[in-house]
């Protein structure tokens, strides 16, 4: 019940800023320039991390609302809709990068035949559902829990939807990670990693943040009404977010 | 599954004596080939592009079958008269599921010979029993998807947009599985007959997954 | 009459909110078995949410609710068939007959069919059994509603409103299904708080959710009654 997420809010932002700029540093200065595509190639570096910061984002999300229908506590829907919804930022800002990334590599803004690229396009659509779903359910309590039912079926969809997918198209162009391994040059590959670390601390953090600010506002709400009585209470208007 | 047969039971007698959803089905079935025929400009298609036409087709119309499922239920007090009985609860989910599964074949039966009528050029006796091995697969996870997210639209004010907003991205791995499975089948001058197995291991897959999925999460969306 | 037996019902500190809206608060309470319940309060006193709880159709949010001893929600599918709610709404499906409806909540109770035609005989509807319920008068619906809510003979009756739209014809064929006569431990809420009154062993008033009289009919005299309904 008094959980605070303020608790080394400062030293996570810091990290992730530190991380982030010495990504940043890594790619202009550090990582080699593609001959091909010249510097958009960069975009690389961005792109990827996000992509799969986001598709974590939706797993962990899903696990979490496990968690809400297995306790009913609602601390385990909150944490789940600031994950998926903060996923889902980070997803679109993701396939923006992505489509840059296309033209820079293929010349078009969208590309079919790259299948990581289409599969991740299908999951987003989905997860767009997310928060009108939510906002379509008045009643808080059967919120939580329909909405825990989609995070968990859409959680379970992301790797279906990625093997179908990938058997589906046939890709010309070679694939730069694979289940295997990378097969990056060392140079891009450390560029990348810490890219990745950076960007997942970013997550870690604006999660962490939206958690801290949504539940000071329901602390403060129930305190309210424990000092001043309910009818001091105005009615919380239809919401999409766990309050 | 003694309660599950008796809630079908009593489904199959009221779509018999209301006719909702299966006689929209397939006239949304059948002006979607018309629909088709002009879209494409072509008198007859084949191969992948007819499998495409074909799924498409029944996805849409599997859709449609979608959001009549639960709401006599919501309206008329279906959901309590159920929670009241001393039953297991995923046995509505069974029966709603097999509900859309008879309703979905019944359309087939209608509209893969229309499809062959309107748009279909090359023979399709050969390929039958290729095709129901496939159709059957992907009743099952239109069926098993489809209740599912009837529960979910059913108890949210946009029900009839909820459901197949949400229904339609989940269905993709499917729809790419069947059209690839059809795919050759509608091949002019294809005569084994027999659908690639690699997309019936997918589709049976997904099935799998999602039936148990939905048979874990059910009982979550009929609490109030 | 009340001897060793555990009371039919045991309300402590129960409470159920919808959102910000809080339908009961602390609400605690006995019912001995065979007793009747009179519940009173105005619109929205939380009446129904109380009822929909104790048939095991809503989970309390606070307290403890037990109903022949089985703690509700964990145990209620031991007591699911032992009890009968009779709601606002009828549970009948518009498009199918009476006796169609009786007959798919009787396989769901697994009830013999032939207690249907018991229950269609008491309240004098076997001949309209077989049409749409939709074609039917109120007062009708009513009636197969009661044969519903009686038909797996429930030892707990939850009666929201019974006598709703039936006339007095009516209204005394049901009586031996849901009235004192039928022997049950009964909860029941009237729009009529005298009548209700005149039938209830217990009396439970509520005024926003909360108890505002708990006891006999005895000490629940007419001041009171105005108050709460004021």
């Amino acid at each position: 019940m008094h959980t605070t997420y303020g608790k080394g809010l400062r030293g996570l932002s810091i990290a992730a800023i530190v991380t982030i700029g010495a990504a940043l540093a890594l790619a202009f200065f550090y990582a080699p320039l593609d001959a091909n595509q010249g510097f958009i190639q960069k975009i690389f570096y961005i792109h990827v991390p996000l992509a799969i910061v986001t598709l974590c984002g939706f797993i962990f999300g899903a696990l979490m609302a496990v968690q809400y229908l297995r306790t009913g506590d609602r601390r385990w829907d909150m944490r789940s809709y600031v994950a998926i919804h903060m996923a889902l930022i980070f997803g679109i800002v993701g396939l923006i990068t992505g489509s840059i990334w296309a033209k820079a590599s293929w010349g078009h803004w969208w590309v079919w035949n790259e299948p990581t690229l289409v599969s991740y396009l299908i999951v987003l659509l989905l997860f767009c559902t997310y928060q009108p779903l939510r906002f379509s359910i008045e009643d808080p309590e059967r919120q939580s829990r329909y909405a825990s039912v989609f995070a968990i079926v859409a959680g379970a969809f992301v790797p279906l939807n990625f093997i179908a997918v990938r058997l589906a198209q046939q890709y010309v162009h070679p694939r730069v990670l694979t289940l295997t391994g990378g097969n990056l040059p060392g140079s891009m590959l450390l560029t990348f990693l810490v890219s990745l670390l950076g960007i997942s601390l970013l997550y870690a953090t604006l999660w962490k943040y939206e958690m801290a600010a949504k539940n000071a506002r329901s602390q403060v709400r129930r305190l309210r009404r424990t000092l001043l009585g309910e009818d001091t209470m105005r009615p919380v208007g239809r919401s999409a977010a766990p309050s | 599954m003694r309660t599950a047969l008796v809630v079908l039971r009593k489904d199959l007698r009221m779509e018999m004596r209301t006719w909702e959803t299966v006689p929209a089905m397939v006239l949304l079935a059948l002006v979607t080939f018309v629909i088709f025929h002009f879209g494409l400009n072509r008198d007859t298609i084949a191969g992948q592009e007819a499998a495409g036409v074909l799924t498409a087709t029944l996805l849409f119309a599997a859709m449609l079958g979608v959001n009549r499922l639960f709401v006599a239920e919501r309206e008329q007090g279906g959901f309590d008269a159920f929670l009241l009985a001393p039953v297991d609860r995923s046995a509505m989910l069974v029966a709603k599921a097999a509900g859309l599964f008879i309703f979905l074949t019944a359309l087939e039966v209608i509209a893969i010979p229309a499809f062959k009528l309107f748009l279909l050029g090359p023979s399709l006796g050969p390929v039958l029993p290729g095709l129901i091995l496939i159709l059957v697969l992907a009743n099952v996870g239109l069926a098993v998807i489809g209740t599912l997210v009837s529960a979910i639209a059913v108890h949210t004010r946009a029900r009839d947009l909820i459901g197949p907003v949400i229904g339609l991205p989940l269905l993709i791995p499917a729809l790419i599985a069947t059209a690839r499975a059809a795919g050759p089948l509608f091949n002019a001058g294809h005569v084994s007959g027999a659908p690639p197995g690699k997309w019936l291991a997918i589709l049976a897959l997904y099935d799998l997954v999602f039936a148990l999925l939905a048979y874990a999460v059910f009982d979550f969306l009929l609490e109030d | 009459m009340l001897a060793a037996m555990p009371p039919a019902i045991e309300l402590r500190g129960l409470a159920r909110y919808f959102g910000e809206r809080t339908a009961l608060h602390d609400v605690s309470l006995q019912v001995p078995d065979g007793a009747t319940l009179a519940v009173l309060g105005r619109n929205g006193a939380g009446k129904s949410t109380l009822l929909r709880i104790l048939a095991a159709l809503l989970r309390p949010h606070a307290g403890e609710v037990l109903v022949f001893g089985e703690s509700l929600p964990r145990r209620a599918f031991a007591v699911r068939g032992r009890l009968g709610l009779l709601a606002h709404e009828p549970l009948l499906y518009r498009e199918l007959t009476g006796r169609e409806n009786l007959e798919y909540h009787a396989a769901l109770h697994r009830v013999d069919r032939g207690r249907v035609d018991e229950v269609l005989a008491a309240v004098q509807m076997e001949r309209r059994a077989d049409e749409p319920v939709r074609l039917l008068s109120r007062g009708m619906i009513q009636r197969l509603a009661v044969c519903r809510a009686v038909l797996h003979d429930p030892a707990l009756l939850l009666l929201d409103e019974p006598r709703a739209n039936l006339d007095p014809a009516a209204s005394a064929l049901v009586e031996p299904l849901i009235g004192r006569p039928a022997g049950r431990t009964r909860v029941l809420t009237s729009h009529d708080p005298r009548a209700a009154l005149a039938e209830a062993d217990l009396v439970l008033a509520l005024k926003d959710g909360r108890v505002a009289y708990a006891g006999e009919p005895a000490g629940f005299d007419d001041a009171r009654l105005q108050e709460l309904y004021a």
